[in-house]
């Protein structure tokens, strides 16, 4: 596909232009410069209500606990199933051909590199991912992974994640995909071949992606329905479009804001579409720099954008994309643009016809640097005489001119477990799960808690492991199922508030 | 008389027997483990069994609640042990619940109870909720689409209320935001349970049972009111709760709860080929939203336009809210019009290609997760091995044996 904008929609958007264009002040051709400031962190860990309700105390560190070696023709799942929270994996250079996952936390998975040979991860074109992880504070490093169908690393809902140094070759659908996390590390990543981002941060706050090169893939960096993410200091080139900014609607988190895109080199982004029909980013046009869609709040700062067919920089609402569902949830417009200066060239120079149909409606002609289609609401610009561009005639000079101040969102302390006390865990445990068996005085599945009482009141620790590896008592009630899935606090937990229980 | 109401009776003996005489061999005991589930229940929430005497409304919360000051029934689940992004319930693992309905009076829930099972609610007199949503199969009828008023079939499958307490709308295209004004849908729908409100509170307000059970629930009210009976209804509802089967024993840190083919299925499950997880997203297995997936209509059904209608768009036409997968091999068949007869059947849609049922000239924008993944039928065969596991009933309410309408519990409509 090359065409995203949907021409239905370019008759609107001519009579919007036209009126700007009829309406506008004959300003001065060009204006000052913005002050030197910066702008203010839009996020402030203070008023963050998932850090302030947590405790922080329990915290097992990374790599405080043991340290296990996997050597070729054995299975690094093995690994991860005996290491334990705090534990460290290193895996020896060579070959290894497996789905990895990690449903535990603090699990750090690092390839060792020895004279430039790496842990290779081959999905040999059938196995779908390479690493999965749902627990927080993964690492994974030094790895060289290829031929996957689905994902190199994909992270649902870990937080404190790190991604760093790791060398993808066409892993299917993403490169790198951490998904509902908190609090991130995506850096020293090459990643190339990708039938759709490579390196996709998708519903999730507080990431850095730094430092990575990402090329021949559909989206190079794709910051979707996240907040408070910095896209900085990256080489990203030959891919159909550079960097992208998006709301999805039709997911269940439908906001994007607070996204700084600065510092990176993104060029020579023309690659010809590859994405799977039906994907969003199979409607982006080859040779676009920047995209942002509907996401507000994102800065634009320093950028080398250069040789882009399409354009620069392009801007647009969900009703101008094409493949987009709607979502009563997630609002349409991108707000709050900055574009603050970059240095553009040599972009627009083949754009596609809807692009040269917006120019004509303002009367403009050339190769554009920036295109605004559709609405958007308080965004802004520095410098624009600098550049060619179309639809943002109506946006402000913007009162900041960098982003200094914000040196990252990412967290110095990992984001905590939620601070429960033992009454509660104890509570909670006892009604979430015991309460399917025992009353108190009344005959269930289990025996009456008050009988119970009368077996342990001065001996919880006794109740607990019985909790854990239950055995046969009474003939005339069925053998428990042991309840090891709670760890040994809340055991001893749970057995406290059975025994304090008085209904 | 109908299966269901055998079994009903069959429980009823079940708990006499387990009450009066012990039972001599753990074989018959486990055998008879899944009715004394309920059985025992039925005991805890004082169900009036034996008497004919006025019912008691219970005065404590069903299992999985705290009665907390203010008489109000909340939540506990493990799963608050864990936080997710934004508060809003989804994820991987260890990842909280989306906010949810609870703080009803345990009171307000075991009216709900009764009326649940009461057909007075109907027109007719011959359908209550427990017909479509049935309590032995997974709170659904086990029907492709569900029979209404008078036999008639309806358009759509009826879905299970496991979890409801967790939903943001309702219906399968997505129409109504709260379980209370659901309620109003079938009770009034003319090929449902054809009632209107008038007639519906003129005949609860004549029954003495009602008026007084009503008064147990809802402090100083001297009549029903239909904002009581659905608040109650609801109340019932939002109860059901399913959130510690296998799956969630893996989850909370026993890695051998499930076995190698199981663990193997939830990562084909939440990879990023087959991308169930994308939509059925852990813990609830669904995300709440309206997905357009192009599932064929069974055969000389038209195309059901599903939430276009609602949201006056084109775009979600035969768009469908996600349904959560827990207890969903309870709940076949499958899809809004039970076009699958098993899981197998159901999974293997995903694996046929990007719009491969929508009818020839019909333009639907398919959700972008359903694309052409290419999985092996072993593999397919491993998410089912999977999703069997999300299966959990610990927390099944107990089927009352006596109505406040005097009328028999009608729970099973195939037979009329």
């Amino acid at each position: 596909m090359n065409k995203s904008l949907t021409l239905s929609l370019i008759t609107l958007a001519i009579g919007f232009a036209a009126g700007q264009y009829f309406n506008r002040d004959t300003a001065p051709i060009i204006q000052a410069n913005a002050p030197e400031k910066s702008l203010s962190a839009r996020y402030d860990k203070t008023n963050d209500e998932e850090l302030t309700s947590s405790d922080t105390s329990e915290q097992i560190k990374n790599g405080s606990g043991q340290v296990h070696t996997v050597n070729p023709g054995q299975l690094i799942q093995d690994a991860v199933k005996l290491a334990q929270p705090g534990d460290t994996i290193l895996v020896m250079p060579g070959l290894y051909s497996e789905t990895v996952y990690i449903d535990k936390d603090s699990i750090q998975l690092k390839g060792v590199i020895k004279e430039g040979k790496r842990a290779v991860l081959d999905g040999k074109g059938k196995l779908n991912d390479a690493i999965l992880y749902s627990g927080n504070n993964i690492v994974v490093e030094n790895f060289l992974i290829t031929k996957y169908k689905g994902n190199a690393i994909m992270g649902q809902a870990g937080n404190n994640f790190e991604i760093r140094d790791n060398i993808i070759i066409d892993t299917g659908v993403y490169g790198i995909f951490p998904q509902l996390g908190k609090n991130g590390i995506i850096e020293g990543n090459i990643v190339s071949g990708i039938e759709d981002a490579a390196i996709y941060v998708g519903m999730s706050d507080n990431v850095m992606v730094s430092h990575n090169e990402v090329f021949d893939s559909v989206a190079g960096i794709e910051i979707e329905n996240s907040r408070h993410c910095i896209v900085e200091n990256n080489y990203v080139h030959d891919n159909t479009g550079g960097v992208l900014a998006f709301i999805t609607p039709g997911l269940p988190i439908k906001t994007t804001y607070d996204v700084i895109i600065r510092k990176n080199f993104i060029v020579d982004n023309n690659h010809v579409n590859f994405g799977a029909p039906g994907s969003t980013v199979a409607g982006i046009p080859a040779g676009t720099g920047i995209l942002i869609m509907a996401a507000d709040q994102v800065v634009v700062e320093d950028n080398i954008i250069s040789n882009h067919k399409t354009a620069g920089i392009m801007i647009t609402d969900h009703h101008n994309a094409p493949n987009i569902t709607i979502d009563e949830g997630s609002d349409p417009y991108p707000d709050d643009i900055s574009i603050l200066d970059n240095l553009m060239i040599n972009n627009g120079y083949d754009t596609i016809d809807e692009v040269k149909a917006l120019m004509l409606t303002e009367l403009k002609s050339g190769n554009p640097d920036i295109i605004r289609v559709g609405e958007t609401n308080n965004s802004c610009i520095n410098n624009r005489h600098r550049y060619i561009t179309t639809g943002v005639n109506d946006f402000k000079d913007c009162n900041f001119n960098n982003t200094d101040d914000i040196v990252t969102y990412a967290l110095a302390e990992p984001v905590p477990a939620r601070k429960i006390t033992p009454e509660n865990k104890g509570k909670i445990a006892y009604l979430g799960i015991c309460t399917g068996c025992h009353t108190y005085t009344g005959r269930m599945i289990g025996p009456p808690v008050q009988q119970l009482q009368a077996l342990y009141m001065d001996d919880p620790q006794g109740l607990a492991d019985y909790i854990a590896s239950p055995i046969k008592k009474r003939d005339d009630y069925p053998e428990m199922p042991p309840q090891n899935y709670l760890d040994p606090d809340t055991r001893l937990a749970v057995a406290k508030y059975m025994l304090s229980r008085s209904n | 008389m109908s299966y269901t109401n055998n079994h009903c009776s069959f429980k009823y003996m079940i708990i006499v027997n387990t009450i009066t005489q012990r039972v001599k061999t753990t074989a018959t005991y486990l055998a008879a483990l899944p009715l004394l589930l309920s059985g025992a229940m039925a005991l805890a929430q004082a169900d009036a069994i034996s008497t004919k005497a006025k019912i008691k409304l219970a005065s404590h919360c069903p299992p999985s609640f705290e009665l907390t000051q203010g008489n109000h029934c909340e939540l506990r689940t493990v799963y608050q042990f864990y936080s997710s992004l934004q508060g809003r319930g989804v994820g991987g693992t260890q990842t909280a619940l989306p906010p949810h309905k609870d703080g009803y009076s345990p009171q307000q829930i075991d009216l709900g109870r009764y009326l649940f099972f009461d057909p007075i609610l109907s027109a007719n007199q011959k359908q209550s909720c427990a017909s479509c949503h049935q309590p032995e199969l997974g709170f659904s009828d086990a029907l492709p689409r569900s029979i209404g008023f008078e036999g008639k079939e309806l358009k759509r499958a009826a879905p299970t209320l496991w979890n409801s307490a967790f939903l943001t709308s309702f219906f399968w295209d997505a129409r109504s935001n709260s379980l209370e004004d659901q309620a109003k849908g079938p009770l009034y729908a003319e090929g449902e349970m054809n009632n209107t409100p008038k007639e519906l509170l003129a005949r609860l307000n004549k029954s003495e049972e009602y008026t007084q059970l009503f008064k147990q629930a809802f402090l100083g009210r001297d009549r029903i009111l239909e904002k009581d009976l659905t608040t109650a209804l609801a109340a019932f509802q939002a109860s059901l709760i399913s959130l510690n089967s296998r799956y969630d024993q893996y989850v909370h840190g026993n890695h051998q709860a499930l076995n190698d083919n199981e663990i193997a299925g939830l990562n084909v499950f939440r990879s990023f080929v087959a991308r169930c997880s994308e939509c059925h997203t852990p813990p609830l297995f669904t995300n709440n939203q309206v997905a357009v997936i192009g599932t064929p209509e069974p055969e000389g059904h038209d195309l059901d336009i599903g939430a276009e209608e609602h949201f006056k768009s084109k775009k979600l036409k035969a768009g469908f809210k996600v349904p959560t997968l827990r207890n969903i091999a309870k709940t076949a068949p499958y899809m809004h019009s039970g076009v699958f007869e098993n899981l197998k059947d159901a999974t293997e849609f995903y694996n046929k290609g990007r719009g491969h049922a929508v009818p020839k000239g019909v333009d639907l924008q398919i959700h972008w997760h359903i694309w052409e993944p290419d999985l092996q039928d072993s593999e397919l065969d491993l998410i089912v091995s999977f999703m069997k596991t999300l299966n959990d009933e610990t927390f099944m309410p107990v089927t009352p044996t006596h109505l406040p309408s005097g009328l028999a519990v009608l729970d099973d409509i195939k037979n009329q």
